[in-house]
């Protein structure tokens, strides 16, 4: 317990001495003054209570919860058990000091985990030379050094050294990730090994560690429906309890005294006011809504914590709770399925007159400026560097391709769609894979293959989500459908729709949304810029992280910190148990305290089952709340 | 505008949302929420009133939970 802050240990010390004076009180003889020995732990637990209860009162704040103590235990000395008003009191204070150690705790656990935010910058003034400078204040362009065991500080790319770097942080990965020259680098990962000179690419403010701090601390700002509840259920709760406490005991003490004996219905024969007045106060004792109004928010805040351990960033309760019910997962190809590093696996020109060569090379240039992960292909494939001076008039069709002039030719890249569009017949073509066309001054003039190569974990992270219980796994992707009738066989996802365009997956969502049942959820995982609209529509966006562009990542309800599709199944999995634990607690302690209700107000239960109500029923509801902070450590792989 | 506080010595769940809900009440405010969790409090509310409606959620805080602060 080292962990105490000040105010916690002097709680635990007035437990202390309040419950040795307890059990002394109890071992006095008793007598006509017996009071007086319980009046001492009493005081020493619940002066404070006290205090707060009187200083609401006069501020107006009735159905707070030290009055409720307040009342409850004065009345309680009131009807001659003292040492149960003691016991109550001292109860009450243990399940303070406790709720706030485990709040406090989480609270560590997950600053502790999200502690990613660098300290400073090593930024180079002059050869061999640097400073420490705050990263904030570095600019764009800024050569920096990262030594070894030093957190990198900003986004950036390598131009000297060699490194491995720890990326735990980030992506949950264990396994050290290498850089070298001319790679990129995130802000949060640990150099390992040697010393890295890096130039950055971002400023702080829009660099991957702000950007992830940003999102975990809007995190409990979204609610979830739970949490917004159970809240609201605690504004009429208490003022309910209370008003019935009140009616418990002053209908029956009413009745008592104006009712002759032998007229007095079965239910009062045979009691006397004080045992109405005991039944009230057990009332008052389980009022207090703070059991159930913490662990909701606790639960989520731990699942949120859980998934962010294992690079999984959920931007709010509401979306954790949402995945929760995943009915329907859609995955974009490419990117999100498969690597998206595609690789030119063959060349077919249209004539005699054109070398594949320069089929190639007319390709590549026309798509120079493009980001799309086919152009990067092409440009890779070109064996020659490329001059950017021949490309003029570049024009980029979302969904189609690209048109350009090259060379002073018209010069359009693109797919089928495309060769539609301009009326070009082109040949049927079997080969697997993404096929590129190719036109020349509006002249068909060949085309190419490119094909993708699935990520390793795919097929695993779809079989997990059908042992999850997901309904339908549907794949959507722009590409030709032979390319994704190949991936949808050897991934097994139940229905495919391929050659869409952006707009034709923001219907298709909607045409899953329209098809789910009414409580299940459709999820959407995807990573590119075209994605954007599609992952606001479904009820959950997952964008493949930080490798996935910022728009989608905006977009997104729940980020993937690397880009291993697996971890939908873990998201899924900590959303459930999550809303299981939430689930378990309404329900264990909206129970118990039904149940002691009910008893207490047929005269069966006693003090000592009320406090439990409140007490203990807290703190068994913080401790299963703090379950959800634990992922097993495979599931972070 | 949207402003983020830290909160010191909010101690009860259920203060912070009562605090939430009357802060929500407040003229001028679009949406608050207060995170027992993070012990944040976020406002988003009219400039133009922003220190008036600071010092009504000060008030409202103190009233609820009396050592509740509000840094700003």
């Amino acid at each position: 317990m080292g962990t105490l802050t000040g105010r916690q240990k002097h709680t635990l010390w007035r437990i202390v001495l309040s419950a040795l004076l307890l059990i002394l009180a109890r071992l006095l003889p008793q007598q006509p003054f017996s009071l007086l020995y319980y009046l001492v732990p009493y005081a020493v637990i619940g002066w404070d209570v006290l205090w707060g209860a009187l200083g609401n009162i006069l501020r107006g704040q009735v159905f707070d919860e030290h009055f409720l103590m307040a009342l409850a235990t004065i009345g309680a000395l009131f009807t001659g058990e003292y040492a149960e008003a003691v016991f109550v009191m001292l109860f009450y204070q243990v399940g303070e000091l406790f709720q706030s150690y485990a709040v406090g705790k989480s609270r560590r656990s997950i600053a502790a985990l999200m502690d990613i935010r660098p300290e400073w910058a090593n930024v180079e003034v002059s050869e061999g030379e640097w400073h420490q400078t705050d990263p904030e204040e570095v600019p764009v362009g800024a050569c920096i050094v990262v030594k070894p065991g030093e957190r990198v500080p900003l986004d950036g790319i390598v131009v000297e050294g060699a490194s491995t770097l720890d990326t735990a942080a980030l992506t949950g990965e264990s396994a050290p990730r290498r850089a070298a020259v001319g790679d990129s680098v995130l802000s949060g990962c640990i150099n390992q090994t040697g010393l890295l000179r890096l130039k950055v690419t971002r400023p702080y403010e829009e660099s991957t560690v702000a950007r992830i701090l940003d999102l975990v601390e809007h995190a409990s700002e979204k609610k979830s429906r739970s949490e917004r509840f159970i809240t609201r259920f605690a504004r009429y709760y208490t003022p309910c309890v209370v008003a019935a406490a009140a009616a418990l005991f002053a209908v029956p003490a009413l009745l008592l005294a104006l009712l002759p004996g032998e007229a007095l219905p079965g239910f009062l024969a045979g009691t006397l006011w004080s045992d109405w007045l005991h039944r009230a106060l057990i009332f008052l004792v389980i009022s207090c809504p703070c059991a159930l109004v913490i662990s909701v928010p606790l639960s989520f805040f731990g699942g949120i914590g859980g998934a962010g351990r294992c690079g999984i960033l959920v931007k709010g309760g509401n979306d954790l709770e949402a995945l929760a019910h995943a009915e329907t997962v859609v995955f974009d190809k490419t990117g999100t399925l498969t690597r998206g590093t595609f690789a030119v696996a063959a060349v077919h020109p249209a004539g005699e007159h054109l070398t594949p060569e320069a089929l190639l090379e007319m390709a590549a240039l026309a798509e120079q400026w493009s980001n799309h992960p086919i152009a990067h292909s092409l440009q890779a494939a070109c064996p020659r560097p490329l001059d950017p001076g021949r490309v003029e008039q570049v024009q980029e069709l979302a969904g189609h391709g690209v048109c350009a002039l090259v060379d002073g030719r018209k010069v359009c890249v693109g797919n089928r769609r495309l060769m539609e569009e301009q009326n070009v017949t082109v040949p049927p073509c079997t080969l697997p894979g993404t096929l590129v066309y190719v036109t020349a001054e509006g002249r068909y003039a060949g085309y190419i293959v490119i094909s993708d190569q699935l990520k390793p974990d795919a097929g695993e992270a779809i079989a997990q989500l059908k042992k999850l219980g997901i309904q339908r796994v549907v794949m959507l992707t722009g590409d030709s459908e032979e390319a994704a009738a190949a991936t949808a066989r050897q991934l097994l996802v139940d229905e495919y729709h391929a050659q869409l365009l952006p707009a034709d997956k923001v219907a298709l969502t909607e045409e899953l949304l329209a098809r789910k049942s009414a409580k299940g959820k459709v999820v959407f995982v995807g990573d590119g810029i075209n994605d954007a609209p599609v992952l606001t529509r479904a009820d959950i966006g997952i964008a493949m992280g930080v490798l996935g562009s910022d728009a989608a990542i905006e977009a997104a309800d729940v980020v993937l910190m690397d880009d291993q599709p697996a971890k939908i199944g873990v998201a899924v999995g900590i959303a459930r148990k999550t809303a299981r634990i939430v689930r378990q607690n309404i329900c264990f302690a909206l129970g118990v305290k039904g149940i002691v209700l009910v008893l207490g107000a047929l005269g069966s239960a006693s003090m000592w089952a009320a406090v439990f109500a409140d007490v203990g029923v807290a703190v068994l509801a913080i401790l299963n709340a703090m379950r959800a902070l634990h992922v097993p450590s495979d599931a972070a792989r | 505008m949207k402003k983020r506080f830290q909160m010191k010595d909010l101690e009860c769940a259920n203060c912070a949302a009562k605090m939430e809900a009357a802060i929500c009440k407040l003229e001028g405010v679009h949406s608050a929420t207060m995170s027992f969790m993070t012990q944040k409090l976020t406002i988003d509310a009219d400039e133009s009133q922003f220190d008036a409606i600071m010092d009504q959620v000060e008030a409202i805080c103190r009233k609820i939970e009396p050592h509740c602060t509000v840094k700003r």
